[in-house]
């Protein structure tokens, strides 16, 4: 069983290296004549302005938070489905309204605007 | 746990040349991950040249057809060029971010290649939270994006590495949830289950056509649709937007780091039509599968024509569809996709439950399925509409600019 994630460890560390590779043959067998103009950040030809790390918008946060609570419920649900054969009536309609409660909170988002985006 | 695996037979091989077990097991695995990689990285070629024939065709033109038959080296001879150009490195770009993003971004796809079943005993490893492995390592390349976009101290990138996660996430869930409705039928999470599962054995014969996507047609729509938007294909690129916008995250890369980011593109969409005929269309099931002997050379081939036949569907998907705005776009997997699956889920774990027959059951799923798709396109057709005259009259004096129309046609609105 552990030896399966043996083979994921070896396949890890081989796609990590094979693309660093190339890169490195990129690096080795391109030419190498970097200048201030060259090196300059591509913003369509006009100057940078001010710093790159700035604010972002609230919209992505919010599509981060609904996001993150329909993963977790993805996490709950993927042992639910697998082990639905065997689960008594109490446990489905648990399960359904689990699900429900989770429709509820989309709901609230789509009356409150959350999902619209400006 | 099914039969002898690829890996158990070369173990064996190497045992037998005196080797003790666990390093004739190492080496065998080394093999296999290795041929595994190269598959991934080598296929992209085909890929490239592939989409682009399609493309060309769509469009009246011959597309690649100098170097080689069919123009089949275009691609080999384009990796060369991209291999022989200057890396450049923008000035104040993070150096951590800016470098370990493009090798993210290939390794989050070409370790999903683990856990896809190419034939009966022909799987890297099947892990029996497969489903689990697969949406957990997607989130890699967003993950890259960002990276990419954050540092490229450029501000473009910057924005387009919101977007993607944005989009991303968005039809991750659709995605996902339409897994979950055939982990829910099959009860298993491994991708060789799940293909087993999807076998129709009549009379000793394995015909191989008990496809999961001829039951649920709705949850085969919303995980095809969810996949052209996580592969960045037309109707949902507008975080690359080539007629528009410069790149999107990774205009600051060039020569093979930007190659990484253009690889990992292609194969991601390979590998996601490759989830989809495995879930939905068989994967390696097919007429005489079960056969000694010829059953896994005709199940890889079952396999390959099913992924690509797909891949070969999303490029026309990409070649005839108009791009769609964000806001449609969030609006589509949020308030349509989403809530469609949630009941379909719903719908199905229900019925699931009801005391009739296995053929009884399925009926229902497949009635559940097709009332979601009625659902669904009325929605959206009502959408269409309000959006259509919304536009009309938003833009009167203006959308009469270049079109063919009369500008009396435009009165009656």
């Amino acid at each position: 069983m552990l030896s399966q994630y043996a083979f994921i460890l070896i396949m890890a560390a081989i796609a990590l290296v094979l693309p660093l590779a190339a890169i490195i043959m990129g690096h080795l067998l391109g030419p190498r004549r970097p200048d201030a103009v060259k090196n300059a950040v591509y913003e369509s030809g006009v100057e940078t302005i001010g710093d790159t790390w700035v604010q972002f918008r609230a919209q992505y946060y919010l599509i981060g938070l609904v996001f993150v609570v329909f993963d977790v419920e993805a996490i709950f649900l993927f042992p639910i489905a697998i082990a639905y054969k065997g689960l008594d009536m109490f446990a489905v309609f648990a399960t359904i309204f689990f699900v429900l409660l989770l429709v509820i909170g989309l709901l609230y988002d789509w009356r409150k605007g959350a999902l619209e985006w400006q | 746990m099914q039969g002898p695996t690829w890996s158990d037979g070369l173990a064996g091989l190497l045992t037998g040349l005196g080797l003790p077990d666990m390093l004739a097991l190492g080496i065998a695995y080394g093999i296999g991950a290795f041929i595994l990689v190269n598959f991934g990285m080598v296929s992209a070629l085909l890929l490239i040249w592939i989409t682009r024939k399609a493309i060309s065709r769509m469009q009246d033109r011959l597309g690649p057809n100098r170097l080689g038959p069919y123009g089949l080296f275009q691609t080999v001879a384009d990796a060369a060029k991209l291999i022989s150009k200057e890396i450049i490195t923008p000035s104040q770009s993070d150096f951590l971010a800016y470098n370990a993003a493009p090798i993210l971004s290939v390794f989050g796809v070409l370790i999903l290649l683990a856990v896809v079943p190419f034939a009966p005993g022909l799987i890297g490893v099947d892990l029996n939270i497969g489903v689990l492995f697969v949406v957990a390592l997607g989130s890699i390349g967003i993950m890259a994006a960002l990276m990419a976009g954050w540092g490229s101290n450029n501000k473009y990138a910057l924005l387009a590495g919101f977007r993607v996660v944005a989009q991303l996430l968005s039809y991750e869930i659709p995605m996902v949830l339409s897994i979950l409705t055939v982990v829910l039928l099959t009860g298993t999470m491994s991708f060789q289950g799940i293909t087993e599962f999807q076998s129709l054995t009549i009379g000793g014969f394995n015909l191989g056509i008990g496809w999961l996507g001829i039951v649920m047609p709705a949850a085969m729509l919303i995980f095809f649709i969810s996949s052209l938007a996580e592969a960045e294909l037309t109707p949902f690129d507008l975080l690359e937007a080539e007629s528009e916008l410069i790149a999107g995250f990774h205009i600051e890369y060039s020569g093979m780091k930007f190659a990484m980011f253009f690889l990992a593109q292609f194969v991601n969409a390979w590998v996601l039509s490759a989830l989809m005929a495995i879930l939905f269309l068989g994967g390696w099931q097919g007429p005489g599968v079960g056969l000694p002997g010829i059953g896994p050379i005709l199940g890889i081939g079952y396999f390959f024509i099913k992924a690509y036949a797909i891949y070969v569907l999303q490029q026309w998907v990409r070649g005839t569809f108009p791009r769609v705005r964000i806001d449609q776009m969030m609006y589509f997997a949020w308030k349509v996709l989403v809530p469609a699956t949630v009941g379909l889920i719903v719908v199905q774990a229900i019925v699931q439950k009801l005391p009739f027959q296995s053929p009884v059951i399925y009926a229902l799923i497949f009635l559940a399925n097709i009332g979601t798709i009625w659902i669904v396109v009325t929605a959206l057709q009502k959408y269409i509409k309000s959006e259509g005259l919304r536009t009309k009259r938003s833009f009167e004096p203006a959308s009469l600019i270049g079109t063919m129309q009369k500008a009396d046609t435009y009165a009656m609105y």
